[in-house]
């Protein structure tokens, strides 16, 4: 139980730049962008890929930044530009990002088993420190990529506060508004979904080299992943401001491992593998099906109340005027 | 013609055009206005007074005619630069401002109106400040809630600040597109007698749409009424002061009547 529990939550922060990505179109730019399936893949293969080919993991690894920030802007061109609909601009770039990622590899898979990635570098320099007698080298991995989250997570933050983020949010929020303040919504949107993909791409690259290989099927389901991320989180930890959300979000993917997690020990389930989108599907349903639910229950609740207290006003005027 | 400030040259917009709903919007409109006008523009529904503020701002632009601000023709600019000589308040409340963002994020959107937007924060503590003082102008207690959500703000206070947000960085042209429509009389009342303060002390050139004929009386130094996409009556200073709600529904019947003889006379 605990190394799943372990697993789960390395996995959870691993996949967690990719839910702020995720978070970053979705909610703030409201525009539910597909691309992510593809540039997630992106990041692995390309950072897989020149690591094979024996570029340092640390620059491999922000390469694949620079490739989601173009696959985003390009969605962003094609919804702009091109005047396409949100879901089908991803969609399209999701479908074109398929065979640019079989070109980057050159084949369906590329293995980083003997190859020296970004976590083996992070090892052995914790090896060198000589950390490993205090802590075991099996935590540099989740410790590294915890201050990596937070430090991406600050900067999402403050960027979203300067006044090129205050645009984009509130090209999310009323387009119309921001027109009117001499804001190019289409400049804000394709620089914003290039900035998500960013993340999408770079936490494939991690997730390639934590795994040891990039697949170009890696990224199916991706979107649907994140999301579950965000909207747990935002359940779970809550949106009162935009620090505390974007720590919600990656708590959200933590939480969303250590459910699945969970799932996959409860024996008469019976689950495979494979079952492993289906289950995701179903959380993300839940999450989007029970809040509403809940509040109705609620509310009748509520006005059950107030129709008693109501009653018993009533009743006590009555008993007064008698 | 140096000193008309908003200029308008022989516009036309025709929506729809060839087909069996083919509506002329706008039909040779010329408009000069001053620096420091106040014009106060009513007509009927479809009259053609939004497509006019449209073709102003660059949300629409005409088939034939020019727009030209402050002497420089911006016929072609398109509405994002545009905005940055113009401000605008809308009908909707919900429209002039950013619900999920705070008072302040959104006074910050509105100050970066003339200016290139870039990594800069937002909202410093200079600029808060200053956002606290201009708020107090509007007597509503917004500045002491800098940080609350624009959401949870009522119409009435959305469209307060809408109106600051609009006027605080001195736009060449206001353009006020029936602001008070949506709110209740009191509401409407407090939104008028800040649009008037406002103008008042900024001098801004202003173009305000109203359905309100006592509004349109009492506000500005001149009125124009809209029907059928043209300008149909031109009231200045002078004559405006003594004009009446009556005298003017007199007057709009008078050249309605009229322009319905002519066009019997036409077709008969």
């Amino acid at each position: 139980m605990g190394t799943a529990l372990f697993s789960a939550f390395e996995f959870g922060i691993l996949y967690a730049l990719m839910a702020l990505g995720v978070y970053l179109s979705f909610r703030i730019l409201d525009f539910p962008d597909l691309t992510v399936d593809g540039s997630f893949v992106t990041g692995g293969a390309l950072a897989a890929s020149l690591i094979v080919s024996g570029v340092h993991p640390m620059y491999a690894t922000l390469s694949a930044l620079v490739a989601g920030f173009i696959a985003g802007c390009f969605t962003g061109i094609l919804h702009t530009k091109g005047k396409i609909n949100p879901l089908l601009s991803g969609i399209l770039m999701m479908i074109a990002l398929y065979s640019i990622n079989l070109r980057i590899m050159g084949r369906a898979n590329v293995s980083l088993l003997n190859e020296d990635t970004f976590f083996t570098k992070v090892n052995d320099f914790w090896e060198s420190l000589g950390l490993s007698n205090i802590i075991s080298a099996n935590w540099s991995t989740l410790i590294v990529m915890v201050i990596v989250t937070l430090v991406v997570k600050i900067l999402v933050d403050l960027f979203l506060k300067t006044e090129i983020g205050l645009a984009i949010r509130a090209t999310g929020d009323n387009k119309r508004m921001i027109r009117s303040f001499s804001a190019n919504t289409d400049w804000l949107i394709i620089l914003g979904l290039g900035l998500s993909n960013a993340l999408v791409a770079f936490s494939g690259a991690f997730v390639a080299q934590y795994s040891g290989f990039a697949d170009v099927g890696m990224g199916v389901g991706m979107i649907v992943v994140g999301l579950a991320s965000v909207i747990i989180g935002e359940a779970l930890f809550g949106t009162k401001t935009l620090v505390r959300t974007t720590f919600a979000v990656i708590g959200g993917a933590i939480v969303y491992r250590i459910i699945i997690a969970l799932a996959y020990r409860i024996k008469f389930l019976e689950l495979q593998t494979g079952d492993l989108k289906l289950i995701t599907a179903i959380i993300v349903i839940i999450a989007l099906i029970a809040p509403k639910i809940v509040e109705n229950v609620k509310e009748r609740r509520r006005k059950k109340r107030r129709h008693i207290e109501q009653m018993a006003t009533e009743k006590k005027d009555g008993e007064q005027l008698a | 013609m140096v000193s008309s400030l908003l200029k308008l040259s022989r516009i036309h917009k025709v929506f729809n055009e060839g087909t069996i709903d083919e509506k002329v919007a706008l039909e040779n409109i010329n408009l000069h206005l001053k620096p420091g006008d106040f014009v106060t523009v009513i007509g009927s529904n479809g009259a053609g007074k939004s497509t006019l503020m449209n073709i102003i701002s660059g949300v629409l632009i005409p088939d034939y005619g020019e727009v030209y601000i402050d002497g420089k023709n911006v016929t072609n600019l398109p509405e994002y630069k545009r905005s940055r000589l113009i401000g605008r308040v809308f009908q909707d409340p919900m429209a002039g401002t950013a619900p999920t963002m705070t008072i302040e994020e959104n006074l910050a959107i509105a100050y970066s109106r003339n200016k290139n937007r870039t990594l800069a924060r937002g909202v410093t503590k200079k600029r808060k400040e200053w956002f606290r003082e201009q708020l107090k102008t509007l007597n509503l207690g917004l500045e002491n809630r800098l940080n609350a959500k624009v959401g949870l703000l009522s119409g009435g206070e959305r469209q307060a600040l809408s109106l600051l947000m609009a006027t605080f960085t001195e736009p060449k042209i206001l353009l006020l597109d029936e602001h008070t429509a949506a709110l209740d009389p009191a509401r409407a009342e407090l939104v008028t007698n800040l649009t008037r303060d406002i103008v008042e002390k900024t001098k801004l050139t202003t173009l305000m749409v109203t359905h309100n004929m006592q509004q349109a009386i009492d506000l500005g130094n001149r009125l124009i009424m809209m029907d059928k996409g043209q300008i149909i009556l031109d009231i200045d200073e002078e004559e405006k002061k003594k004009l009446t709600v009556e005298a003017l529904l007199a007057e709009f019947q008078r050249i309605r009547g009229e322009k319905l003889a002519s066009d019997r006379a036409i077709l008969g």
